[in-house]
């Protein structure tokens, strides 16, 4: 129990932003017509891939194979989630330019 | 405190995500949202790469061998896939995110193992829930992957729910015993590792194929929750960001799809629509004839109407139907037709996939319609044309309340004086339920695949022109 209330307390900005942020997400999402719902969770599926910062430092810390191969493919699998995202949701929208 | 370029640029890329979300929600700006994102992710890895004064970033060969192999595979795939089979792709890019959250969780702990003296228990929780929440994004995304390529059918396994409950207290147990210092051994790290795969595998077996999308937005919230947990490890404020911001808004747009479907998530979650068992049971039994009806006598009777709509559903996208079909469009308006078409919102396997098909082949934008603006429009059109779309049009969803669709909102073809639907056989749609609108006097069938039967009905009209 000690070990929680001082993890709150060392983290307290990051708390505060956490609940920020969810009032953000839900008010962005909350009048996008149902057209876009798809292109919409493809480009959030992007944006999560931001995870690849964390596998980044994972293989830029690694000493041992262990870590070396493990950073290697979670470095690969983060790329794929970023840029397949971006991508795939470009395509999608690719769709929905005006043409006259 | 100082600020170094680094935690500048990741401000910048923070902002840019919350600003392409943003702009992500309109048709005009949408694709520039896009961009915005993916210049505002690119400047955060390549910060991450070179400005790290916290953390010493080494191992460059390994670091860009996986970014180019990645980039290269990433994009062939995103290139390559056809526009049907987008929902899958993106489940499959989800998967790939959350794998990564959950590796990077089990190198971290080793790295903890080795290095830390003092059990921090509040950052054990941490990387363990991060590992969790990964896991079974990874193994339930690669299930809905498996399932809208239709390569995995539905499975409900005899006391599913307390199956899926003992795996829970079971997970649960074990990061309290991790935590609390009780299991020192790092192999339950594995054993965490294995009962969230095999959850994430038992929370979406059950679940019918036509719900994927909804899973699939689900997951892609529980990756951006994964995220957060990394960002949390690391002191990551971006990564913090990025993955609260897709988590919130990932759990609103699962509620949206949710409601177009009339449907609550809980219900969706127990896979209590689209399975065998209950569509079986449910949904009575209909009497009469159906009639056929030849493409010619389609054409002609699309040629002398007024106002026709098209009723586009999984059918056009399965058959690539959408270039046949906006040629039907230029022929019918040639010969002074008034045509439209309606987009029920769950019509084929996303939201919007109907759009984005149409849109691909030159439909104009404002001659998609959404449900609600179009079904009082049916009353005064004289040819509806359903073009391999089924659950969409059944009137059982307003008629009959023992239905397992009983309450979607559906579009009123019925109200049409004439019916064409044109599909490839009886079989049933993905609710697996018979469809009355069939066996009205009003309609008439024109089997055959959607893209074969539009081409036939194209000719005939251009012969008859």
């Amino acid at each position: 129990m000690q070990a929680i209330f001082e993890f709150i307390s060392d983290h307290q900005l990051m708390i505060y932003l956490i609940v920020l942020m969810i009032f953000v997400g839900v008010e962005l999402i909350e009048k996008v017509p149902s057209v876009l719902h798809t292109p919409l969770m493809s480009g959030a599926n992007a944006i999560h891939g931001v995870i690849i910062i964390g596998s980044i430092i994972v293989m830029g810390q690694a000493e041992n194979l262990f870590a070396s191969i493990l950073g290697f493919i979670a470095v690969f699998l983060g790329t794929l989630n970023v840029v397949g995202g971006f991508v795939v949701t470009d395509r999608m929208l690719e769709m929905f330019k005006k043409k006259k | 405190m100082k600020l170094s370029i680094l935690d500048f640029i990741y401000i910048l890329s923070a902002f840019s995500f919350v600003f392409g979300i943003k702009l992500l929600g309109k048709p005009s700006t949408a694709r520039r949202g896009n961009t915005i994102a993916a210049v505002g992710m690119t400047a955060a890895i390549v910060g991450t790469i070179f400005l790290n004064e916290s953390v010493m970033v080494k191992n460059y060969p390994w670091i860009f061998g996986a970014l180019i192999l990645g980039t290269i595979v990433g994009t062939l795939m995103a290139k390559r896939v056809q526009m049907t089979q987008m929902p899958q792709m993106v489940s499959f890019f989800n998967g790939m995110g959350g794998a990564c959250a959950a590796l990077i969780s089990i190198v971290e702990y080793d790295h903890f193992l080795h290095h830390s003296a003092s059990s921090d228990s509040a950052r054990i929780v941490i990387l363990l829930l991060g590992l969790i929440i990964g896991s079974v994004s990874f193994s339930g995304s690669m299930i809905a992957f498996g399932k809208l390529e239709e390569k995995i059918k539905d499975l409900h396994l005899p006391a599913q729910q307390v199956i899926n409950m003992v795996v829970v207290i079971a997970i649960v147990g074990l990061v309290v015993g991790m935590a609390g210092g009780y299991l020192s051994n790092p192999a339950f790290i594995y054993l965490i590792l294995g009962l969230s795969l095999i959850y994430g595998l038992l929370f979406v077996f059950p679940i019918g194929g036509a719900d994927m999308p909804v899973v699939i937005s689900l997951l892609n919230s529980f990756t951006g929750v994964a995220t957060a947990f990394g960002g949390f490890l690391y002191d990551n404020k971006v990564m913090l960001f990025g993955g609260i911001l897709v988590g919130s808004a990932g759990t609103l747009l699962t509620v949206m799809m949710c409601k177009a479907m009339n449907r609550s998530l809980i219900n969706v979650l127990l896979g209590n629509f689209g399975s065998g068992s209950t569509a079986a049971a449910a949904g009575k039994t209909i009497t009469g004839s159906i009639k056929e009806v030849s493409a010619s006598d389609a054409a002609i009777l699309m040629k002398y109407s007024k106002r026709v709509i098209v009723v586009p559903g999984y059918g056009l996208a399965v058959a690539q139907a959408q270039h046949v079909c906006h040629e039907l469009e230029t022929c019918l308006e040639a010969e002074g037709v008034e045509l439209k078409y309606a987009i029920h919102p769950v019509a084929g396997r996303m939201p919007g996939h109907m759009n984005i098909l149409l849109a691909e082949s030159n439909v104009s934008y404002d001659k998609l319609v959404e449900m609600d603006s179009i079904n009082p429009e049916f009353k005064m059109t004289d040819v509806v044309l359903v073009v391999g779309a089924n659950d969409v049009v059944n009137p059982a969803a307003k008629t009959d309340p023992s239905s397992p669709i009983y309450g979607m909102p559906i579009l009123d073809v019925e109200d049409a004086t004439n019916v064409i639907v044109m599909k490839r056989s009886m079989r049933s749609g993905y609710a697996g339920i018979e469809n009355e609108l069939f066996y009205s006097p009003k309609t008439r069938m024109l089997f055959g695949d959607a893209k074969k039967m539009m081409t036939e009905l194209v000719n005939e009209l251009k012969a008859s022109a």
